[in-house]
């Protein structure tokens, strides 16, 4: 029975301030899919960095044993030669290198230095085939690749590497409903080889469908490990309440909205490829938004729903034809500017690269959209005091400001003057936020709010949106998790590839309609 | 006394310190150029027998890193903003060419006679208009065009340095009107006590006053700005902190500005770099562009989905860098009483050391002015010291290569240290 692959006994890991892990105990069986959840900052990535020796042997506490034999890991390429990899969120692939070349990066087929290329293009196409990627030869560049693709390709070079326990990060925080499906059936398959999967990820209803067992880790301390098939196992409510140590009483905090007159009304929208000219990424949208009410768009991913959204906003593609009516007036949004300034704010999907400056602190952060409108509005702000005046900042205001804002989206933070890059998913997000409600938006378009972030910022994220709907604001949410857009949205439509093919509304929106809809059904 | 609390009292202590130590923290780097900056006076001082430290070698030494300084505050702003300008000492040479030939006159090619000249101020604003339309003919290839600012400035530098050289047909462009050498080689005038600072006069009086002048706007400035934020109800020093602070500042003006008072007096070129320096900490610091570069250079697209104007901001660093650059270069031939086709020659290297060894992020998104200056004092020293001792030119080279390399790897040290 003692047939546990690893395990970790008693890991202490220390910051300059902060005990990351407290105690940790975390053991696998040989052979299984083990899934690792926890709130963001809970100690996941420490305990895996500890685990592939990126936090080398000696700075921390406790031991790691592979085998029944214990291990000190200085370096990663110790623990890969004890058989763990470990693939990242980011992936870790070089775009302009061939499929090839890249699964065998840092481990080159050669001898005295001369790559053996055509074993390297033989041995590759197996590697591909183990994990499903047949259709594609060693010969193809990475960046023709989709996401989901370059996910496979990461494993086929971790197969590379003879792995036996592979850990994955949040692996299908960027698939699509379908290409997730495929990287699962893929993990089973190579579970039927022996080979052991450690499963982290926020997506709860995943790890119940995949793993075996689950391990929940809160504030750096190991919680509870459950298997997910016996009686009494884990189920995707007791994973909530073991993360954030209470109950939730509710995942989605919806609160009936008093919808009112049509406020955002986009008609025959039609925008052109910004690269591929002749090809038409969004075709004839139609859509309206009443006031105080959350509008979902779902879809998979390559639907065209950010595409929508920041073709809107003035930044993305070339309009072909189309006219937005905000509030009974025709406008139009050439650049995000002309959007911000006509009350139409949009919160990216990738808050680290094209949503926050993470090298300037909160302060920086929350103004940077608002600092030269004309005359500061913002719901939190004091009317008619701008931040800004013939081109010198207000910093008092600015201060003042940002301090409101920290406070009443409860952002946790020492000081104003912290670096963004310093905090939290979920922090960071708010912070997003913050920027957004001071551009006093009319329409408010949410991309993925809650992509990456724990169940805890999520529900205050999911109480900001229904505060915000009851003061007029009108939100539009992106989102792929169709439980969240089921449960926050009153009315949603759907798309896929570039055209509305459903609407659904109150008790009629199930997620098996949604799916349908999103596929291509009409 | 009233009674305070323990729990009150706690938090006022820690309220008196916590602003001072995060200060310190965030300027660390700053202070660290500077204390590097005050050791290698002491060095050369102890190496040269004190004539480094002497009255006019520092004031020579101020001078003659004008140009620099001039050009290093607009290369933070390039930097900051994620681009890089190879250009600006061609930039220079050519305006400061064409403020020359303007000044000195027009040569017919048949007679000799010259046949069109221009006074001291009109042909400075021709160079500076040059300038302008430079920067607007840079900026439009970077901002509208997407053409790397390091392909369009290289190109840039070839182009001047190639049409400075046609202008002048290799020729050395001399004399200049003496308002125009002023610019360059006098100083602000004495006001009450005329004659030979050192052998008639003790001091030279105006720039004594200048300097109280300032030292007093300052303590005034400071003062209404803690009043300032008192009132809006922030962490302010406490009264004797603050008045330390005060005092330590204007004792280092004023330890700068013995140099020149006790010798001739403040240089023009000095009162303008001064002013550059105010002017583009003030842009930095306080105003919506500034805010905005910094933005562009941390994240690019983020800025662009804020809602601002990347076109019309690069545009704009690149106007500023061209104009500075003409500037820079008018300086230069008022100094040197002349034009060359040399004129210029490698300025963007040493103005690129100055801003990178004064903390500016290679990455973008981070820098400050006052950094850049102490950087190009730093370069600046290290050429005066190095030609007191007779060091030859080879060797003050690799040296100052050393150093720009040693300022980098302790920039990144000291990154890595605070993640």
């Amino acid at each position: 029975m003692n047939d546990y692959v690893f395990e970790m006994k008693d890991i202490c890991k220390d910051f300059p301030g902060v005990r990351a892990l407290d105690g940790v105990n975390f053991r696998v069986k040989r052979g299984e899919i083990h899934a690792l959840v926890g709130e963001n900052g809970a100690g996941k990535s420490t305990l895996m960095k500890i685990l592939s020796g990126l936090h080398p042997s000696g700075t921390f506490e406790g031991a790691i044993f592979v085998d029944g034999e214990e291990k000190h890991f200085s370096h990663i390429k110790d623990s890969e030669h004890a058989g763990i990899v470990v693939i990242y969120q980011e992936l870790a692939l070089v775009a302009q290198l061939s499929v090839g070349e890249n699964i065998y990066l840092g481990n080159e087929l050669q001898k005295n230095g001369i790559i053996n290329w055509e074993q390297v293009s033989f041995n590759s196409r197996k590697y591909l085939a183990d994990v499903g990627l047949k259709s594609i030869t060693p010969e193809t560049k990475v960046f023709n690749l989709g996401i989901g693709q370059q996910q496979l390709v990461e494993i086929a070079k971790a197969l590379v590497k003879k792995a036996s326990i592979l850990i994955l990060d949040e692996p299908t925080a960027a698939l699509n409903e379908e290409e997730s499906t495929n990287l699962l059936n893929i993990l089973r398959e190579l579970k039927s080889k022996g080979v052991t999967c450690i499963y982290i990820s926020h997506k709860l209803e995943e790890v119940m469908h995949i793993a075996d067992s689950v391990t929940v880790l809160r504030d750096g301390k190991s919680i509870q490990t459950l298997g997910v098939h016996e009686d009494g196992g884990m189920t995707e409510d007791k994973m909530i309440n073991l993360m954030v140590g209470r109950t939730l009483t509710q995942r989605y905090p919806r609160l009936p909205h008093n919808t009112g007159e049509v406020v955002l009304d986009v008609r025959d929208w039609t925008v052109e490829h910004p690269m591929i000219s002749g090809k038409t990424i969004i075709n004839n949208i139609n859509f309206q938004v009443r006031k105080g009410e959350i509008l979902g768009i779902a879809g998979l991913m390559g639907a065209g729903r950010t595409e929508l959204a920041m073709s809107l906003f003035g930044a993305y593609g070339t309009v072909l034809s189309g006219e937005i009516i905000l509030n009974g007036i025709s406008i139009s949004n050439r650049n995000p500017k002309d959007s911000i300034n006509h009350g139409m704010c949009y919160l990216s999907e990738d808050r680290k690269g094209n949503g926050l400056v993470l090298g300037m602190d909160i302060l920086a952060n929350i103004t940077l959209a608002s600092l030269d409108k004309v005359s500061g509005g913002g719901l939190l702000q004091t009317p008619g005091i701008a931040l800004s005046t013939a081109g010198i900042i207000n910093q008092f205001q600015e201060i003042i400001i940002s301090n409101k804002y920290v406070k009443e989206l409860r952002i946790k933070t020492p000081s104003i003057n912290q670096k963004v890059v310093n905090l939290s998913g979920g922090n960071q997000q708010k912070v997003s936020l913050a920027k957004w409600l001071l551009a006093d938006p009319i329409v408010l378009i949410l991309d993925e709010p809650t992509r990456g972030i724990d169940v805890g910022a999520k529900y205050e994220i999911y109480n900001i949106m229904n505060e915000l709907v009851d003061n007029g604001v009108c939100i539009i949410m992106i989102s792929s998790e169709l439980p969240e857009i089921l449960g926050m949205c009153d009315r949603i439509i759907v798309m896929h590839d570039g055209r509305v093919t459903g609407e659904l509304k109150g008790d009629e929106a199930t997620q098996e309609k949604a799916m349908y809809y999103a596929t291509g059904g009409r | 006394m009233p009674e305070l609390s323990k729990t009150k009292l706690n938090e006022i202590s820690k309220r008196k310190t916590s602003p001072w130590v995060d200060g310190l923290k965030v300027n660390a780097r700053q202070y660290s150029m500077f204390i590097a900056l005050v050791a290698i006076w002491l060095m050369f001082t102890a190496l040269t027998g004190g004539t480094f430290l002497s009255a006019r070698n520092l004031s020579n030494l101020f001078v003659q890193n004008s140009f620099i300084a001039i050009l290093a505050v607009g290369m933070v702003l390039v930097i900051v903003a994620g681009h890089i300008d190879l250009s600006v000492g061609s930039i220079a040479g050519f305006a400061g060419g064409i403020a020359a030939m303007l000044n000195v006159g027009i040569r017919s090619g048949e007679t000799g006679e010259i046949i069109f000249r221009m006074g001291t101020w009109e042909s400075i604003l021709v160079a500076m208009i040059a300038g302008l339309l430079i920067g607007v003919w840079q900026g439009y290839w970077i901002a509208f065009q997407g053409i790397p600012a390091f392909i369009v400035t290289l190109a840039g530098m070839l182009v001047f340095r190639g049409l400075l050289i046609a202008m002048t047909g290799g020729q050395t462009i001399t004399p200049l009107e003496d308002s125009f050498k002023a610019l360059g080689q006098n100083y602000i005038p004495q006001l009450f006590m005329q004659g030979t600072v050192g052998k008639d006069i003790p001091f030279h009086d105006f720039s004594l006053l200048a300097t109280f002048g300032g030292i007093i706007l300052f303590t005034i400035f400071d003062y209404l700005n803690r009043a300032k934020k008192k009132k809006y109800g922030f962490d302010v020093l406490s009264a004797g902190l603050q008045l330390s602070r005060v005092f330590g500042i204007s004792v280092l003006i004023f330890a700068i500005a013995a140099a020149m008072i006790f010798y001739r007096g403040i240089p023009f070129s000095i009162v303008i770099t001064i002013a550059l320096v105010l002017l583009f900490t003030f842009i930095t610091n306080k105003t919506v562009f500034g805010r905005q570069v910094y933005a562009i250079g941390g994240n690019k697209e983020a800025a662009r989905l804020s809602g601002i104007n990347i076109r019309s901001r690069t545009m704009m660093i690149f106007v500023i860098m061209g104009m500075l650059s003409a500037l820079s270069g008018i300086v230069f031939s008022a100094r040197l009483d002349s034009a060359a086709s040399s004129s210029g020659n490698l300025f963007e290297l040493d103005a690129i050391a100055a801003a990178i060894i004064g903390g500016t992020s290679t990455l973008g998104g981070e820098g400050t002015i006052i950094g850049a200056i102490i950087g190009a004092l730093v370069m600046g020293s290290l050429n005066n010291g190095m030609s007191l001792m007779g060091w030859s030119a080879e060797w003050q080279m690799v040296v100052k290569g050393l150093v720009l390399l040693l300022a980098v790897l302790f920039d990144r040290v000291s990154r890595s240290k605070k993640a």
